[in-house]
């Protein structure tokens, strides 16, 4: 730790960082079933999740060998390339929270790299191949392996069960279930994301010299980004929480149940089997297969396909913010001063805006200001832009004058941090 | 670019048994409690059903273990 730069410093602040957004976002993935069901309260969901993220922090450093050690050419990456990834992810980040919309971290994380390692050396240093086959099919294949799965699952639940419905042993039943099946996916959220944070931070420890190359993660570097992550988890993403518990579809204990034994079982299996699936992708749609697999079930497509559009924006959007972070560095230190003087005033304006319409533990399992099936309100526009603009205007104008200047407010941030660079 | 079909579709397969196994093996598990429940209401018993119950929820409870050991492992 001796030789400590001050770009180092902000290097690994900046991952911690990271990795509270990251433990934040993803809270989400493995409660909003078991919040919006009931199985748990909202603040001891948080705090079982957190806790088993922490866990996972400690268990093994593999996930973070993966990274740290010969992912990257460790004599070739600096520490400011690091830096504009991590702002870039961390932005997008934040600002699919705002709009409530699960996105997964990792590809924030990989575009924000991409992004600067192209600012850095040039297009040629992106393989597009590697792109497809670890970005863009995964993303389509999560949700729709993790859908099916949960779709036939739930169909079967309540034909299996149907004797059993509304007795004790049933009610308790799915409730501890959820509970194991969400406690399995925190776990394995904690053993990958905490670590994929130190991965990084020991690769800028690596690549500013402070430790030596193929070295495990420090033990403060394991300590400080389980705390990070399982801080962020705690504070809990209710937004996300929201809009995969409620919005995407109303679930009942039996739905909830088949939908995380689902996601838990294709997260586990795709790691092991070699073919990484994203937990957030897996999670969404396995909410939208169990909401499939009731009769009389809903999937809200308009929210679902919100969250697709912010899926296929997630890693261009990292990787331009990326890459003008990237670019901005290089003009010296004050660039890299500037580019942390923008993270942090923009994630601040983030924070301000979302104090406008509060959603936490209190109100998380309200249903989204929005009405079964169809009737598109207004108010749904308040809370994340529009899924097509004809829709809305036709609202707009039926409802008239009041609500119309709220959804102004959300589009514009989405906007102002990738262009203001 | 070489896609690995074969991982992806042994992920296909793999997860949509384990799903559709561990749920229908935990919803066969409460229907035994269930029915242990109507069965108290009339006086009886159900031993046969509750020993399946359990036999359900031990085997789903060894899933989640395995689940454990794949994360740690």
């Amino acid at each position: 730790m001796e030789s400590f730069s001050l770009i180092l410093a902000i290097v690994v602040v900046t991952a911690l960082a990271f990795d509270f957004t990251n433990g934040f976002h993803d809270t989400a993935n493995a409660m909003a079933t078991t919040i919006s069901t009931g199985a748990l309260k909202p603040k001891v969901a948080v705090a079982m999740s957190a806790a088993l993220n922490l866990v996972g922090a400690f268990l093994s450093v593999e996930v973070a060998n993966t990274i740290s050690k010969g992912l990257v050419d460790e004599a070739g990456i600096r520490p400011e390339v690091i830096f504009a990834a991590l702002v870039g992810a961390i932005l997008w980040n934040l600002l699919t929270w705002l709009v409530g919309l699960p996105s997964s971290s990792s590809h924030a994380l990989m575009g924000g790299l991409i992004g600067a390692t192209i600012a850095s050396a040039g297009v040629g240093a992106v393989h597009g191949d590697v792109l497809v086959t670890k970005v863009l099919l995964p993303a389509v294949a999560a949700p729709i392996v993790a859908g099916v799965a949960a779709m036939f699952a739930t169909r079967l639940t309540y034909s299996f069960g149907k004797k059993a419905e509304g007795s004790k042993a049933s009610e308790k039943g799915y409730r501890a279930g959820q509970i194991a099946s969400a406690g399995l996916v925190s776990l394995a959220h904690g053993t990958n994301d905490a670590q994929k944070t130190m991965g990084i931070i020991t690769l800028a420890l690596v690549a500013g010299g402070a430790v030596a190359p193929d070295s495990d993660p420090p033990v403060w570097v394991i300590l400080s980004a389980g705390l990070a992550i399982a801080l962020g988890t705690y504070l809990g993403g209710w937004r996300i929480i929201r809009t995969m518990g409620k919005g995407l579809t109303d679930l009942q204990p039996q739905q909830g149940f088949a939908a995380q034994t689902s996601a838990a079982t294709v997260i586990l299996a795709s790691s092991h089997l070699g073919f990484s699936l994203s937990t957030t992708h897996s999670v969404s749609g396995s909410v939208m297969g169990a909401g499939l697999g009731r009769k009389g079930g809903v999937v809200r497509w308009s929210t679902a396909t919100r969250m697709f559009v912010a899926w296929g924006l997630t890693l261009p959007a990292a990787a331009l913010v990326g890459a003008i972070a990237e670019w901005v560095t290089g003009f010296g230190s004050w660039g890299t001063g500037l580019v942390a003087a923008f993270l942090v005033a923009s994630s601040a304006a983030i924070w301000k805006i979302s104090r406008r319409e509060v959603v936490d533990h209190t109100n998380v399992n309200e249903p989204e200001p929005e009405e079964p099936a169809g009737v598109v309100t207004t108010a749904v526009a308040a809370v994340a832009p529009p899924p097509t603009a004809g829709a809305v205007s036709e609202d707009l104008t039926a409802t008239i004058a009041a609500p119309v200047t709220e959804p102004a407010p959300s589009p514009a941030p989405a906007a102002s941090p990738a262009t203001t660079v | 670019m070489k896609i690995d079909w074969a991982a992806l579709g042994s992920v296909f397969g793999v997860s949509l048994v384990v799903t559709v196994a561990l749920v229908a093996l935990f919803t066969l598990g409460i229907a035994g409690l269930a029915r242990r429940e109507r069965a108290a209401e009339q006086g009886g018993s159900a031993a046969a059903a509750v020993t399946g119950a359990y036999a359900c929820f031990a085997a789903c409870a060894a899933a989640v273990g395995y689940g454990i050991y794949l994360i740690v492992a």
